[in-house]
This record gives structure tokens, sequence and C-alpha cells, in this order.
């Protein structure tokens, strides 16, 4: 299986490394897109899909990361310092919203993550001398890369891509280390957690904060991939979106971002030739999907996995029988 | 080996000493003043019927909730206010009566999990190799409670009673001084207890793991209470009604009245 | 004074419809757990199919029995059976994902499969005028609030006098004991969601003469009927009216003496007031984390 899995990494990493310059200018743009969006997902499926929280609000956290390096790069900051002080004030301020997840059960927290996001979203709308409201900020600049300009889609799709990988790699290395278990014990059973040891508080606070740090690159790789922002795409809405991603590729598992982020960026774009009836095949293909897949589209192995056992099991009960009612 | 919980015990001090606890829930006086003590390396019985305020003390010493009155004392230091996290830092473990083992993580994992959060602090661990150097110890216990054959599948695919096992052997990974067990026998098919009592004893006199261990059961099995432990403790009504060695209770015409019936 | 009470009025008529969308999120979350994303299309839909009916010839009155009966077994017993039995036991989250498909689906299927537009819709009340100290109040305000208070109210008395509303609760609190106790509780949870379709019509009839008939009517709906409904308390029924009675009046007011372009944020602003310093809600009562 293994060498299974080596080839397709392979083939993933050149047909993403290759591939692209034979794409139309939309092509590569959707594709940089999508990545953004997996930034985005990877780290609402650590703090929803790995700690096991409710984050309804994560889109206020992409809105804040793209705001804050769009008003940066105004002031004439290079987008690279604009880009960890988007993720280090997304950090900070997911560590603020994940005290309320410490005091209050499930369906509340919800709620106030929703609450969170709604507050971001009427300060951007309203606050027009900072964020320039409705009208938003325009004409945001795309980044230099020691002297390159990454003005073409295809440049700053490299630059995007390279980010989503190491990003994705930070992701792993965490989720392998202690902390990955950390957080696993604190979603599946925070009372055993806390009865061995593990400060379930902590690991709350930082699943939010680095969740919440992840959107704010996101954010800021999204200000200079569209180079036009207004609130609209940081309200409520698209967090439910991201919710959406983050379920339906997998909650859990590492690379469902990857397939959830797909599901929703790349995969509206596909149905367009459906017309009119594209957002009707995507709502239904949702509500199916989560009837048959409710563990997320990359829950497929183990329940094929365990289909397996359970015809073992079963198998091994009926021969079992079989030998006991054999005559000696 | 290192134990960081380990205080300079004086001689012959007890473990744990309640004084005097008391907890009630509204009208209802669930404990109405507990005292007694374990002695280093003693397997502590506690039996009563139901109602008797078994559960509340367990929860009173674990953290869960903080009584009304009265002392809780961990190796001399008063432990009363204390939560499960401090407790556990501080060489208390325990099992549950309804199984809590993480399903979706392998038996291993479960082990190395049990104990990777019991010392240090957790930004050293942040990157640091997954099985934070407890492969060894989590194999340990894998091979002495033999469940070898399932170590590598996830914890909610076992039967119960093997799960009944890893938890258990969670409780023991960061080797600590008092381990409360909450009914280990509860739904436990009657082949198995038999097993769990070797095991236990076992982890008591193991110089390895556990032996300094000291344990404090809630049991309604009588024979396993009456064969694994060195002295009971019978609960009626919140109160203590008598403490003695298993020989001692089973004489004892109150008890018999009172809670074995026979 | 006299704007204010016209102002008033009318919106307590409107915050009754939305305490009516509320009452019905409520219900299904205190009997399954469900968080129902797709409620502002509950509504949307049976206006629909009022309409459908009409455009055969019915009149209003058969069309919402007709609507009340289809809706009760397609967003009642479709819903329960298709999506939310077999999602139970996988926690919330494919639950509230699956309505969130819903929710699009069934705009997008009225959208390309009936008529992109608005569609005027017949109220059931006349446009008669009461003038009373100078404030002039519409028979379809009076009407509508008293309708929809009654529902709620009715509601509220079959849930605490009836028996089957009784063992509907004990569902809610604690199912377990609910079936040890004899009470079927698949059908009890069916009964919450059947009150939630035909609350959901209810509301429907209400509220679309004045708003039109339109794919995207459920959306701002909807919103507001959750925001309602957290407001109020979203562990208390009494609560939900509550919550649809504040964000009603408050809306209409601020529309007024603000700006119409903040008759949308005031649901919003006292979603965020009510969560920071409450967020069991106006009526509801206090969660512990369970230990």
């Amino acid at each position: 299986m293994k060498k299974l899995s080596l080839i397709a990494w392979l083939v993933t990493a050149a047909v993403l490394l290759v591939a692209p310059p034979f794409l139309k200018n939309y092509g590569i743009y959707l594709l940089s897109y999508w990545m953004v969006f997996i930034i985005a997902t990877m780290g609402l499926n650590l703090t929803v899909g790995y700690a096991g929280q409710k984050s309804l609000g994560h889109a206020a956290f992409f809105g804040i990361g793209a705001y804050v390096v769009a008003l940066l790069m105004k002031a004439g900051i290079s987008f690279w310092l604009g880009l960890p002080a988007a993720a280090l004030l997304c950090f900070v301020v997911g560590i603020i919203l994940g005290f309320p997840a410490l005091r209050v059960q499930t369906i509340y927290l919800a709620f106030a993550t929703l609450g969170f996001n709604t507050a971001v979203w009427l300060v951007m709308r309203n606050e027009e001398w900072l964020t320039g409201g409705t009208f938003g900020i325009n004409d945001i600049a795309r980044p230099g890369f020691f002297g390159m300009s990454l003005d073409s889609n295809l440049a700053y799709y490299y630059l995007v891509l390279g980010m989503t990988v190491l990003m994705g790699l930070l992701l792993l290395g965490l989720l392998r280390s202690p902390w990955g278990k950390a957080f696993t014990a604190l979603r599946d059973n925070p009372i055993r957690a806390e009865s061995l040891g593990i400060d379930t508080r902590n690991y709350t606070l930082l699943s939010f904060a680095i969740g919440a740090a992840y959107a704010g690159i996101a954010g800021g790789l999204f200000a200079s991939l569209v180079q036009f922002i207004e609130p609209a795409p940081f309200a409520v809405g698209s967090s439910i979106m991201m919710y959406l991603m983050v379920v339906v590729g997998g909650p859990g598992y590492f690379l469902g971002p990857v397939l959830g982020a797909a599901v929703g960026v790349v995969l509206p774009e596909w149905l367009r030739f459906a017309q009119a009836w594209y957002l009707f095949v995507f709502g239904s293909a949702v509500v199916l999907l989560m009837i048959w897949l409710p563990d997320g589209l990359l829950s497929i192995p183990d329940r094929i996995r365990a289909k397996k056992q359970a015809k073992e099991a079963s198998a091994a009960r009926a021969a079992a029988a079989k030998n006991m009612g054999a005559p000696t | 080996m290192t134990h960081p919980h380990h205080h300079d015990r004086a001689a012959g001090a007890p473990v744990l000493q309640v004084t005097g606890l008391k907890k009630a829930y509204g009208a209802i006086q669930a404990v109405g003043g507990v005292s007694f003590s374990v002695q280093p390396g003693e397997i502590f019985g506690v039996i009563g019927p139901n109602g008797s305020g078994k559960t509340t003390l367990f929860n009173s010493m674990l953290g869960q909730i903080t009584p009304d009155e009265g002392k809780i004392e961990l190796n001399g230091e008063d432990v009363t206010q204390l939560g499960p996290l401090e407790l556990n830092r501080r060489g208390v473990g325990r099992t549950f009566q309804t199984l809590q083992v993480f399903g979706k993580m392998t038996v291993r994992d479960n082990l190395i999990v049990a104990a990777q959060e019991h010392s240090g602090s957790m930004f050293s661990r942040m990157f640091a190799p997954g099985d934070s150097g407890l492969g060894a110890r989590a194999d340990a216990l894998i091979d002495q409670f033999r469940i070898r054959h399932v170590a590598d599948k996830k914890a909610g695919e076992l039967s119960y009673g093997q799960q009944k096992l890893v938890d258990i052997a969670m409780a023991f990974m960061s080797e600590p001084d008092l381990v409360l067990l909450d009914e280990p026998c509860a739904g436990v098919n009657p082949s198995l207890v038999g097993g769990i009592s070797t095991l236990l004893k076992q982890l008591n006199q193991n110089p390895k793991i556990g032996s300094h261990s000291s344990f404090v059961v809630i049991e309604h099995n009588m024979d396993f209470v009456m064969d694994l432990c060195h002295r009971i403790m019978v609960m009626v009504e919140g109160k203590v009604m008598a403490i003695g060695t298993p020989a001692e209770i089973r004489a004892n015409k109150e008890v018999l009245e009172a809670y074995l019936g026979s | 004074m006299t704007d204010f009470l016209q102002l008033l009025f009318s919106g307590m008529a409107t915050g009754a419809i939305y305490g009516l969308a509320a009452l019905g999120f409520t219900l299904l979350w205190q009997a399954s757990g469900t968080i129902n994303f797709a409620q502002g299309e509950f509504v949307m839909l049976p206006a629909f199919m009022m309409l459908a009916f009409m455009s055969f010839g019915a009149p209003l009155v058969a069309s919402f029995v007709l609507s009340v009966g289809l809706a009760v077994l397609v967003l009642g017993w479709i819903f329960k059976r298709g999506i939310v039995d077999p999602l139970f036991k996988f926690g919330m989250m494919p639950i509230v994902v699956a309505t969130i498909g819903l929710s699009i689906s069934m705009r997008s299927v009225i959208r390309a499969g009936y008529s992109a537009e608005a569609h005027p819709f017949p109220s059931m009340f006349s446009d008669t005028l009461f003038n009373i100290a100078g404030v002039t109040i519409t028979m379809a305000d009076v009407g509508t609030f008293v309708l929809a208070l009654g529902l709620v109210f009715a509601t509220q008395a079959f849930m605490t006098k009836t028996v089957t509303g009784r063992a509907m609760q004990a569902v809610a609190q604690n199912t377990e004991s609910a079936s040890v106790l004899g009470i079927n509780v698949p059908r009890m949870i069916f009964y919450a969601f059947a009150i939630n379709a035909v609350l959901a019509v209810a509301a429907a009839l209400l509220v679309t003469p004045t708003y039109l008939a339109k794919f995207d009517m459920g959306e701002s709906l909807g919103n507001k009927a959750f925001f309602a409904a957290i407001i109020g308390g979203f562990n208390n029924s009494r609560g939900a009216l509550l919550g649809g009675l504040i964000v009603g009046i408050c809306e209409n007011l601020a529309a007024a003496y603000i700006s119409p372009a903040y008759k949308d944020a005031v649901a919003l602003v006292i979603f965020m007031v009510v969560i920071l310093f409450k967020p069991q809600g106006l009526l509801g009562k206090k969660e512990e984390r369970k230990v």
C-alpha cells in the first residue's frame, strides 16, 4: 500500500507543478483559489475535526487576515511582513475566542462563534474609515519574491502552492507529535483526557488559535489573489460553507480539507454546465453525501476496512458454528 | 524510572488520608463523615449497597466534585480542592465504570497518550516524536495485559472485555502512587474477572510498573473483592460501617445483616 | 408617538411570525438535537405549495390545508426518516451540513424548477384599517398577530397539557428514561417534526402576502428565526415567541428611526449582545457542562 501512495503523491506533485502553464488563466486562478481555501480549511479541520470544537465563525479570521494584509500593503508595508502580522493577530484573537469554549457547551459555543463572526463582519461593513466599508479595498498588489514579480496568475499560483505545502507540512508535524493525540483525546473524551493529565483548557484555546492563524494566512494570500476585497466573503455564510468543506472532506482526516475545499470551490464551477440547476445538484449532492458518508469522503477506506472485518468476523463465527455441529 | 510526584514520605505514613469527608446534594447527605487511610502498596476495597455514597466519595477523591467538609491528603499534601488535572500530576490514576477509552486511536496510542502529559510542559512536546519515549513502557503493559494481538487496532473495535483491559492499563501508564478503580468488573464476562484479579495483583507487586501503587477499588462482585483486597471498607448510607481485613468483614455481624445478606 | 405605536404593532405582527418559525426550530432541537439550517426554506416551500394548489383552482383555505398535509409528509416524515434518522448517531456535524445542503437545493429547485420571480400571494385578511386614538393598524397586522400568537399558545398548551405533549417533553429531556417508560420515542420525535411543518406552513400563510413568494424568501426569514430562537432561549419554547417579538419590534423601530439599512443588522446586534451576556438566551436555563 505504501508504494501506491508514494506513486500517487509523486503524480499529484507532478500534475500540480507541471500542468498549470498549460491551463488557461482562469484555470490557474481557480487552482490558486482552491489552494487558499485548503489552507483555511486545514485550520478549521484542526479546531473542529481534530479537537472536536464547534466553530461557525472561521470566515471572520479569513477576513481579518485579508484586511490586515491589504491595509498594510496599502500603507507601504511588504506583503512578507503583513502575512505573519495577520497570522499573529488571528492567533491572538483565536485565543480570545477560545475562552467561551471553556465555559459553554457545544451548541452555545457554535452560537458564540456565529456572534463573533457577525461582529467582525459588521465592523468590516460599517467602519468605512478603516476598511472602506462596503466599497472595500481595491488594487491590492501581488507581492514580489526576492526581486521576482509575482504579478502573473501563474507566478502567484506557485507561491500559493508553496505556502499550502508548507502549512500542510507544519500541520502534519504538529499532528504527528504528542499534540495530535492530545487533541484527539480532547475531542473524543475530554473527561478522561483531564484525568490523564491532559490540559484540556490550553489545548482547547490553542486549537482555536492555530486554526485562526491558518485562516489568517489564507486570508492574506486571498487578498493578493483576488486583489479586491469587501466584507461579503467574510460573513457567516462563508463560515458555514467552510464548515461544510471540513465535514464533507472528512473531519479529523489530514487530507480532508483538500477534498472539502475542492467540493466547496471547484465543484460549483464544474457544475456550471447544469446552468440554473447547478446549485440544486450541489445541494443535493451534499445531502446525499452526508447520508451515505457521515464521516466525510475520506472515511471511505475506513468503511471498506470495517465492512471487511465484519465479513471476516461473521465468516469466522459461521465456521466455528459449523465445527461445533460437526460429528466427532 | 522517574517519579516526579514521589514525595519524601515518612516511613509508615499513608499514601491517602481521608478525614471527615462530607458531601450533601440538597437534602440528601450522600457522604456523611467518612474517614480512612490507605497504606503504600495496599489494595483497599470499598463496598456497600447502591446509594451508600461510594461514587460520591470517589468523585471527591478524584477532584470531580468538591466536598462540603473534610480533608483529603495525598502523601501528606492537602489535595481536597484540586481538580483531576492536578491530581494526575501528583500521581493519582483512575479507571472508569463505563468504558472510557479513546475509540478512534489505536490501543498503543491510547496507552501513550495516557502518560504523555504527566510531566513537563506541553510546549516541550510540540513537534516532538509521537510516542514521547513511552513506547517501551506501553509495550510492557500491552504484554502484561496480554493484548499484544490487538495493540494496533483502533480501541473502539475491540470487544468489551478487551476495552476494559485497555481502560485499566491506561490508568497505570503514568506510574501513579494511587489508582482508583471504579467497578473494574462491571459488565465484564465472569470468565474474565479472574484474569483481572490476577492482573491487578501482579501490578500491585510487580517491581517494574505499579508496584508502588496503592489501589482503592469499588466493586460489587464480593468474591473479587474478598480475594483481591488487603483491607475492605463497608459504607452504608454515607457512613463507614466497618473497616477490616476480608476475614474480619466476613465475620462482622452488622455488615452481614446490613449488606452481605446471607 | 402614533408613529411609534404603529411601528410597534406592525413589528409585533412580523415578530409573531418569526416566533412561529423560531418555535418550530426550537422544538426540532429539543426533540432530536437537530439544528435545521433549512428552516427558512421550510417556510418558503409551503408558500409555493399553496401557490401551486391555488393555480389549480383551489381556494386559499383548501390550499392551506392541503399544504399542511403535504408539508407534514415532506418536511416532517421524509425529512426525519430520510435525513435525520440515519445521521442521528453521528453527532451534530453531518446533520448540520445535510441541512445546509438541503437549504441550497430547496432554494434552487424552486428557482430553477418553478420561477426566479417574486409572486404575489393572497392575504387571508381584508384590507380594513382600524383607527384607534389616531393610530392606524391594519387588519392584517392584528389578524397575523392574533393567529400566530394563538398557534404558539396552542402548541404550548399541547406540549404541557396533553398526554402526547408531555410524552414529547419527556423524550426531549431524557430519551432513555422515556423509552423505559413505554413511550414510543420515534413517534414522539416525529410529532415534533410534524408540528414544525405545520408551524412553517402557518408562517408562510401569514408572511408571504407582505413579502411575496420568492425562492430566496427563506434566507432572511431563516436567519431571523435562528437569531430569535437563540435570543429567546434555545432550550425554552416560550423564549422563541419572546425572541421573535423582540426582533420584529426592534427591526421596525430601527428601520424607521435609524435607517432602513440597519433593519437586518438589528437582529444581529441583539443576538450578539445576548450571546455575550446570557448565552443561554433571555428565558433559557443555564446548561452546565456535564461532568
